[in-house]
Formats: C-alpha cells, sequence, structure tokens
C-alpha cells in the first residue's frame, strides 16, 4: 500500500498545479470519432463520460445531422476542468459530472449563455445562470456484497455501516473501499458534499481509514474489485454504474443510505472558446430533449425528473448553487485534502 | 364689421401645457424617486448577505505558526445564491499578499475599518459586481496583521429585480400623468369658464348697447371688465359726439344759407332791373346749390356713420315711401311734377337701418324730381319680389344722356348733360352705398319713352 | 296773415321778416322760447315759424308744452335737419309741418296754404274780387256759381295779380315768383300760364289784360 500513496501524492501535486498555473496540454483517456471523415464540420465534445455509455446518443444525433462528424474526448474531470481554464481548448460542449468545476468554470466566464425551449424547461436548480445544465440527475450510493454480510443485518444508512464496521473490524479489514477524492474530482465533490452534509460522514472515514480502505479512481473499478471478491463495501459509488452491473438477485447490492443520497447532476456547457458553439448548443438541446432523455436513461443515466427527487426523501441533489465553488478553493481543497487523508489514511 | 381678434396663443393651452408639464415633471421624479427607492433597497438586500458572507469568511480566519490559514465555510457563498444566479467572486489578503481567491479582484478605495463592511460597486472581467470588503486583525506568527476579505458578486439578479420595480415606477408614473392630465382639462375647462360666459355676456348684448357689463366676475377678471367698461363709455361719448358733431354742422351750414336766400329773394323781388334779377337768381342758386351739397354730405356722412353703427330693424318700405312722399311732395308740386306712389300688396319688410335706407329713397325721389322737367309725372314703386322688395322710381326727365350708370354713381360725379341743374352728384352714390351697406342691389337704366329708371332692391333679411 | 317767427339767429329773423311782409304778412319775432311764450299770451296769430335749437330750450320742448296746453296756432318747424325720420320725430311731437332752412319761400307758402287748409278747412279766407270768390287754401275760384280748380303755378300766379289788381305786373317779376331759380326758363314762358289762367276766368267780369311791352294786369268790370 505504500506506493500507491506515493503514487497518490504526486498526482495530487500535479493537479493542484493543474489548478494554479497553466499546465502542460492536459491527459486525454480516450479519444473516438464519429461520422464521416469527410464531414465538413465537426464537433467536439469534451467529456467525462466513457465513450460507450455517449455512443448511442452520438449516433442518433449524426443520424439526423448529414455532414456532421463529432470528435469526443474523453478525460478526467480535472483535466476537463484545466483544458478549458487554463488551457483556452477549442471543444464545442463540455460534458463532466464534476459539478463544482464546472461551476467554476461558468463562474469564471468560461461558458457561454444559450437559451432554447429545452433548457428554459429545465427546473432551476438543474441550471445555472443559462449556462450551466444538468442531463441527468445520479445517485450516490453504497455498494456491498451480500455474501461479505452475511450473518449480519443489512445496514440502512451510514450510522449503521459504521456501527458494523466497528464491531466487526476483522471482517471489513481492508476490503472496504471509497473513491480517493485526491485522484478523482467526482470523488473530491462527494467527499466534500459528504463533509458538509454531516458529521456522520467524518466518523465513516474514520472508521474505514482504521481498517485500511482501498481508494479509488473510479467507480468501475469498486464494482469491479466487489464483484471480484475483493471489497465487502465501496461507499459514494454512482449509482449509475452499479445498478446495471449489480443486478438484483446477484451478490452484489447497491444501497441508497436512507439518512441522505446525494444526487450528482451530470452537466453540459458551452465553453468560450467554442469553434462551433451552434454544434455545441444543438448537441445539448438534443441532449435535453425528450428523444435524447431517453436515450440517456437507456445508457444508465438517470434523466431529469423533479418528481422523482420529490418521492425520494433522502435523496439530496447536488445543487447548483456558488457555495460549490468553497471546495474548489486551493487552501479550502488543500485543507481538506490534508484533514481527509489524516482520518482515511493511516500508515 | 366684425374684426375677430387675431389670437396670440390660448390661455387654455397654455394652462394645460403648464398643468401638463408639471404633471411630467412630477411623474418623472416619482418615477426616479421610485426606481431610486428600489434599486437602493435591492442594493441594500444583496449588500447585506454580502456582508453576511464576507464576515462569515473573516471569522474563520486563524493565525497559525505558518502564517494565517483558512477555512471559508461552505454556507458564506451558498447564502449568495439566495440572492440569485450570480457570479461570485473572493478574495482574502494579509496585508497586501493575496492568500486565495482572485488576485485581481479590485480593492476598495479606501481600506475597510472595524467590524463594518465596506460596499462598493466596480467592474471585474467585464461584468458590474457588488463587492463587501470586511478588515479584521490575526495574529500570524504571533504578530498582528491584517486581513481582507473581499465577497463580490455579480448584480443580474439584482438590476433584474430592480428593473421590474422601475417598470412598476414608470408604470406608476405614467399612471399619475395621465390621471393629472384628466385633471388638467378639467381645471382648465373650470378656471376658464368665467371668461367665456363673460364673453357670451357681452356677445349676446345688441350693437347699440354700450351700458356697463354689471355681472359679477372673478377677481383676475374684475381689471379687464373695467377696461371694457371705461372703453365702452368713451366709444358711447364718441358716438354721440359724432351725431352731435353731424347736426351742429348743419344747423351751422344751413343757418347762414337761410339768410343769404331769403335776401336774395327779397332782392330779386325789388330789382329795379334784368340784370340785378339775373345776378339775384343766380345768388339764390348757388345758395341752393350749397344747400343741397350740404344736405347730401351730411346724408354721405350719415350713410357712413350709420353703416358702421346700424341699429337694424323691420321697416315696412311702403310706409316709409309714403312718408318720404309725403315730405318731398310740396317742393314736387311747385313744379307741378305729379309724384305717383304705387305701393304692391303682400309683406314689404326689410331688415335695416331705417336712417339708411331713408336717405336712398329720399335722393331717389329728390333726384327724380329734380332733373324732370315741370308737369311730367314721377312714379315710385314699391312692389315685394322674391327674397325682398324692389324700389322703382322712375321719371320723363332728361334720363342718363349716353353716361356710363357706374359713372354716374360714382362720388361727386354728375351726368354730362345736367350742367344747368343743382346738384353735388352724391345723391346715387349714397344710394349705391346704401344698397351694398343692405347687401341689396342698385341699377340705373334708360327708361323707355325717356326718363331715367332707378332700380333698387333690398333683400328683407 | 299774421305769423309768430321762433328765432335766435337775428340776421335769419329780419331777412325772413322782410320776405314774408313783401306778401303782405304780419310778422312778430321771438328770439327765445320765453320771449315767444310772452307773444302768444298777448296776441293771436295764424301761425308760429320754429326754429329747433334755441338758446333757453330746445324747440321739442316748446312744442310738446303747446300741444299740451291745447292750443291750436299751427306749427311750421324750420330745421337745418334733413332726415325725414327728422320730420316724422317732429310730427309727432305735435308739429303740423317742418321746413329744412334754407327754404324756398314758394314752398314755404304752399305748406302754410297745406297747413292752414288741414287746419281750418274752407271758407275762412275766401276773397272776393269782381264776381269771382276765390279760396287760397283749396286753389278754387267760383265763378256764376260754377267752382274751378287752379293748378299750383296758375294759384300762385292768381294770387300774385290778386295782391294788387290793376297794377301791371312785369313778366319777369312774374318769372321771378313763379319760377324756382333753378329752373331756367325765359320770360315768355310765363305766357302759358297766364292762357290757362284767362281759360279759368272765362264768363267771369274778371279778366287778365296784357299791357303791351310792359306786363300784365288783373282788372275786373263791375256790374
Amino acid at each position: 500500500m505504500r506506493r500507491p500513496v506515493l503514487a497518490r501524492a504526486l498526482r495530487a501535486l500535479a493537479l493542484i498545479l493543474a489548478l494554479t498555473a497553466p499546465a502542460a496540454a492536459f491527459e486525454v483517456e480516450e479519444q473516438s470519432r464519429f461520422g464521416p471523415d469527410d464531414a465538413p464540420r465537426t464537433l467536439r465534445i469534451l467529456s467525462t463520460t466513457d465513450t460507450v455509455i455517449f455512443a448511442p446518443l452520438l449516433e442518433r444525433f449524426l443520424a439526423d445531422q448529414p455532414g456532421l462528424a463529432i470528435d469526443y474526448v474523453v478525460a478526467a474531470s480535472t483535466e476537463v476542468y484545466a483544458a478549458l481554464h487554463d488551457e483556452a481548448a477549442a471543444f464545442d460542449i463540455a460534458v463532466s459530472s464534476a459539478m463544482d468545476l464546472q461551476m467554476k468554470l461558468a463562474n469564471d466566464g468560461f461558458a457561454r449563455v444559450h437559451r432554447a425551449p429545452g433548457t428554459l424547461a429545465l427546473p432551476p436548480w438543474a441550471r445555472w445562470r443559462d449556462q450551466l445544465f444538468a442531463f441527468a440527475q445520479e445517485p450516490v450510493v453504497a455498494i456491498l456484497s451480500r455474501a461479505g454480510f452475511e450473518g449480519l443485518p443489512l445496514p440502512r444508512t451510514r450510522s449503521d455501516l459504521v456501527d458494523l464496521m466497528r464491531e466487526n473490524p476483522d471482517r471489513f479489514r481492508g476490503r472496504v473501499g471509497t473513491y480517493d477524492p485526491n485522484l478523482s474530482g467526482a470523488g473530491y465533490l462527494f467527499a466534500t458534499q459528504d463533509a458538509r452534509q454531516s458529521d456522520t460522514s467524518w466518523r465513516l472515514a474514520e472508521v474505514m481509514g482504521a481498517l485500511q480502505p482501498r481508494l479509488y479512481g473510479a467507480s468501475g473499478d469498486m464494482i469491479r474489485d466487489l464483484k471480484a471478491g475483493r471489497l465487502i463495501l465501496a461507499t459514494n459509488v454512482l449509482g449509475s454504474y452499479a445498478v446495471p452491473r449489480l443486478p438484483p438477485g446477484g451478490d452484489g447490492m447497491v444501497l441508497e443510505p436512507a439518512d441522505y443520497t446525494h444526487v450528482l447532476l451530470r452537466t453540459a456547457l458551452i465553453p468560450r472558446t467554442a469553434d462551433a458553439p451552434d454544434l455545441g448548443a444543438a448537441f445539448l438541446d438534443f441532449l435535453l430533449s425528450p428523444g435524447g432523455q431517453r436515450l440517456i436513461a437507456a445508457a444508465g443515466l438517470p434523466a431529469i425528473d423533479e418528481a422523482a427527487l420529490v418521492a425520494g426523501q433522502h435523496l439530496r441533489p447536488i445543487r447548483l448553487d456558488p457555495g460549490l465553488l468553497v471546495f474548489v478553493d486551493p487552501l479550502k481543497r488543500r485543507r481538506f485534502l490534508d484533514e481527509w487523508s489524516a482520518a482515511m489514511v493511516r500508515d | 364689421m366684425k374684426a375677430a381678434a387675431v389670437p396670440s396663443g390660448s390661455i387654455r393651452r397654455r394652462l394645460l401645457l403648464s398643468m401638463l408639464a408639471l404633471a411630467a415633471v412630477l411623474s418623472g421624479l416619482l418615477y426616479l424617486t421610485v426606481r431610486g427607492v428600489a434599486a437602493r433597497a435591492v442594493e441594500a438586500t444583496q449588500d447585506a448577505v454580502l456582508g453576511s458572507a464576507g464576515i462569515a469568511i473573516a471569522e474563520e480566519l486563524r493565525g497559525s505558526e505558518d502564517g494565517v490559514e483558512i477555512d471559508i465555510p461552505y454556507t458564506a457563498f451558498s447564502m449568495l445564491g439566495a440572492v440569485g444566479q450570480d457570479r461570485v467572486f473572493y478574495r482574502v489578503l494579509i496585508g497586501d499578499v493575496t492568500l486565495t481567491g482572485y488576485a485581481d479582484l479590485p480593492l476598495p478605495a479606501e481600506p475597510p475599518s472595524g467590524l463594518t463592511p465596506f460596499f462598493y460597486s466596480t467592474t471585474f472581467q467585464d461584468e458590474t459586481v457588488r463587492i463587501a470588503a470586511v478588515e479584521r486583525a490575526v495574529l500570524s506568527d504571533g504578530r498582528p496583521v491584517s486581513a481582507t476579505v473581499l465577497v463580490a458578486q455579480t448584480r443580474t439578479a439584482a438590476e433584474a429585480i430592480a428593473g421590474q420595480l422601475a417598470n412598476r415606477a414608470a408604470l406608476l408614473g405614467l399612471g399619475v400623468f395621465a390621471l393629472a392630465a384628466l385633471l388638467a382639462v378639467v381645471t382648465a375647462r373650470s378656471v376658464l369658464a368665467p371668461v367665456d360666459e363673460l364673453a357670451e355676456a357681452v356677445r349676446r348684448r345688441g350693437p347699440q348697447d354700450l351700458r356697463p357689463v354689471a355681472r359679477a366676475v372673478p377677481v383676475e377678471l374684475a381689471p379687464f371688465v373695467t377696461a371694457l367698461n371705461g372703453f365702452m363709455g368713451r366709444l358711447s361719448a364718441a358716438l354721440s359726439r359724432t351725431e352731435t358733431f353731424i347736426a351742429e354742422a348743419a344747423h351751422h351750414i344751413r343757418t347762414p344759407l337761410a339768410v343769404v336766400r331769403a335776401e336774395a329773394e327779397i332782392a330779386l323781388r325789388q330789382a329795379p332791373d334784368d340784370a340785378t334779377r339775373a345776378r339775384m337768381r343766380s345768388v339764390i342758386r348757388a345758395v341752393d346749390d350749397s344747400a343741397r351739397s350740404a344736405t347730401q354730405l351730411l346724408d354721405h356722412a350719415t350713410v357712413v356713420y350709420r353703416t358702421d353703427q346700424r341699429t337694424d330693424e323691420d321697416l315696412d318700405l311702403g310706409d316709409l315711401a309714403r312718408s318720404v312722399t309725403q315730405a318731398l311732395a310740396p317742393a314736387a308740386d311747385l313744379k307741378e311734377i305729379a309724384l305717383d306712389l304705387v305701393v304692391g300688396d303682400g309683406p314689404l319688410v326689410v331688415r335695416g337701418d331705417r336712417l339708411l335706407i331713408e336717405s336712398a329713397l329720399r335722393n331717389l325721389l329728390d333726384n327724380a324730381v329734380k332733373y324732370s322737367g315741370p308737369e311730367t309725372e314721377v312714379r315710385l314703386t314699391v312692389a315685394g319680389v322674391a327674397g325682398g322688395v324692389r324700389v322703382l322710381v322712375e321719371d320723363r326727365g332728361r334720363g342718363l344722356g349716353g353716361s356710363q350708370p357706374a359713372a354716374l354713381t360714382a362720388r361727386f360725379r354728375r351726368g354730362t348733360n345736367v350742367d344747368d341743374i343743382i346738384g353735388s352728384g352724391l345723391g346715387l352714390t349714397i344710394v349705391k352705398e346704401v344698397a351694398r351697406a343692405q347687401r341689396g342691389a342698385f341699377r340705373l337704366t334708360d327708361r323707355e319713352g325717356g326718363g331715367t329708371c332707378a332700380d333698387l332692391f333690398l333683400p328683407a333679411h | 296773415m299774421r305769423f309768430l317767427l321762433v328765432e335766435d339767429n337775428a340776421d335769419l329773423a329780419r331777412s325772413v321778416a322782410a320776405r314774408l311782409s313783401l306778401d303782405g304778412h304780419g310778422v312778430d319775432h321771438a328770439a327765445s322760447l320765453a320771449e315767444a311764450a310772452d307773444h302768444l299770451a298777448t296776441a293771436a296769430y295764424d301761425l308760429i315759424l320754429l326754429d329747433i335749437m334755441l338758446p333757453d330750450g330746445d324747440g321739442r320742448d316748446f312744442l310738446a308744452r303747446h300741444r299740451r296746453e291745447r292750443r291750436d296756432t299751427p306749427v311750421i318747424v324750420m330745421t337745418a335737419r334733413a332726415a325725414v325720420s327728422d320730420r316724422v320725430a317732429l310730427l309727432d311731437t305735435g308739429a303740423d309741418d317742418y321746413i329744412t332752412k334754407p327754404f324756398d319761400f314758394a314752398e314755404l307758402e304752399a305748406r302754410v296754404r297745406a297747413v292752414l287748409r288741414r287746419k281750418h278747412g274752407a271758407a275762412q279766407t275766401l276773397r272776393t274780387f269782381a264776381d269771382l270768390t276765390f279760396d287760397p287754401l283749396t286753389a278754387t275760384l267760383t265763378v256764376a256759381g260754377e267752382t274751378r280748380e287752379l293748378r299750383n303755378r296758375e294759384l300762385r300766379l292768381f294770387e300774385i295779380l290778386l295782391s294788387g289788381p290793376d297794377r301791371i305786373f312785369s313778366k319777369g317779376q312774374l318769372c321771378d315768383r313763379l319760377f324756382s331759380a333753378a329752373e331756367a326758363v325765359s320770360d315768355n314762358a310765363i305766357e302759358v300760364y297766364v292762357g290757362r289762367l284767362r281759360r279759368k276766368l272765362d264768363g267771369s267780369r274778371a279778366r287778365i289784360e296784357t299791357v303791351r311791352g310792359v306786363g300784365y294786369k288783373l282788372t275786373g268790370t263791375p256790374e
């Protein structure tokens, strides 16, 4: 476990550098091209969402747009932020699950205003200044292994988890996992929202920290390790990834904590630096259209649905408001990560 | 002779414009005031939130051995979302060094002091922002240093609210203006009502009614009415002087003439020879000439004066013709001229000035008698015709003798064939002017079988 | 006849009086309304000639008082005004007639005659000559019971001749009195009227004789 910690530290340093000073070219994870090679126009999308999830949407969009191709570039949320904030990369639309960073981009003037029937139909909590638009709402869940919890009561809340782990440290040691906020923008967002939401989250972090937790950069990895039996509990996993992969009746189980379950808003914005903002706007309108929303839902990303939030009383959408900017502050971030690490990482 | 006044603007319009201008100014002021108050209220609301955020952040400043630390509270920014979806900027300084936040966020013109936030507006990232600055002293490495917290927010929401309130204020202003305009119209009407009433009262008077205006008027109109009464008094006096003057002039001209004529007649009676007789006859002729001229000049003056000062009444031309004929009968009789008056049936009434029409008839008949030979007949016919009355005076005199009728009626013109007959040439002019004053017509033609036919038409109204 | 002349202008009064006396009339002159009242109180007049503008009052007031006191002496007003309406107003006040200054005495005489005729009717001033009866007011001659009317100039000519029977009047004198100065006539024009008057005198013992080269005279042969 020493090496990953060192690596984490190095990457954290890189992130801080990326946020505070112009850095070298941002890091691309995956790049794909859709549509004809000789298309006269190209829509450039910068996204944190895996290509495989978005592909049906892109294909459908292109079907109505002859002469158009799409460059779909996937990067980590911090990279997306860096590309637009520091490098003025020319993308026509930026899609990210890191609400705080998207908020920061919009607040600092890196997003274009777009008003269309589709955007104006969004509930106020799902858009900000007609610059930042939510197109999917995803619960942040915990996943657990029924086998690993055998003999124990199934937990319902974070307090239940805290109690179970305290009472059965041997069973959980080295078999609990969560996001490393140092590595993942989404993980940082979830951790900070947990921190401001309740003290229980700190107790949970301390308990987990004592059980030699495994730290991850992506939800997919946590799900994979749970299914492989390496984990029996992982917290702050994106429900949209977990639900399709952990079918009901299987060993893996998705838990929406009853005390509160954050709902992440996946957002899009049209960068100020866009070469073809009209294409970005067209794609955004498509995302928000009923057809686009159906495709998003089919890809496992729940569509924007206020009624669902009202019905699930434990669901707490992370609001698009200036509070999100607080944890983007470098001092605040360093301070938070220090505290988090102190709680979670025991040597 | 009604000379319309030359208007130099309208009091009603001036009054209306003044009141409307006042209403406009007041409405404008109301609008500006309400808008200003609204803008300040909105600003105060935003300031309160910004100030709270600044204080909340400042309270999280902690001195430590490494310097100063800060833990910005989530709520500090979150509460700013309550104002609206505005961009938020912040900056924390220790002394002059930016600890965190937007390093180029403008500082206040003067450093804030005490615990009260200092508010100011400025431009940041091409947008107007409202900034709250909070000052606080913290211990850094054991030494007190000054820390400044700036919290800024764009004003989109504030301006939207202020804009809505301004629209309401504009509506309010317009409403007040509309109401004031309505009141202005009503007020102008009621203020000027006494003027209209006074004008109507003066207009309803008869042409000879020069009595002072006695009706009660507002004090503002009293000087005008006083002046009007004074003017009418002077006019009345001037008119009676004119009438007196004409009468006096007649008296002073005619009395000496009468003396001369009487003396000449005596001398003629006692004339020892034909030469003296002839001289006396020419003296008498000259006197008669002068007397006729004086009569006609005074008649003419009277006609001109009456044309301006006429008193119209309903006149029966039959009666008038009878009395004129009667007055001239002895003179005609001396020449054994028969005056034949033919008065037609039916209404012979015209509306006009008695003196004017009488002058015309007398001059017509006088002319006819004068230019007729002895033992002839002069016929005066008065007949009702369509739209008025026609007066014909026919004689067996010398006729027009080739003169143009128009020329005969010009002032001081006489026919070319009447050198031996006394006359000033004003007689027909008088008739013509009377015809014009009465909007009638006058025509002079040769009479079939010799003589002249004077044709005067006077309209009934 | 006897006239009362009420006139404040002394020259005019003297001239009018002199002229009227030429025709054999007696004239008393009053220069004011007060004087006129004195005269009226002491003497009887056939006619009053009244001026309007007098120093002590208006002639119209005098007229009104005159009528109020039921005096029937006829009044002819002499005025400087010519308007018929003045005439009407004066007649309304009580004047019998009206004459405008300056006036032809022939016209005045005609008006006087007309006024007296209206006031008194005939017979008061009848005159006789030879076997004629002459009424100047009605302008009639009665010859042997037969009444003959005289036209204006015949009347005036007869009056002139009658004023001096057997006296010779020249053609010029007669012309001057028969024709106004405005009428340009020769002295021989008188012959026409003499001829007409002679026809009116046919059958009477009065006749107009021609005095060759001098004029005419009225003579009457007694029975």
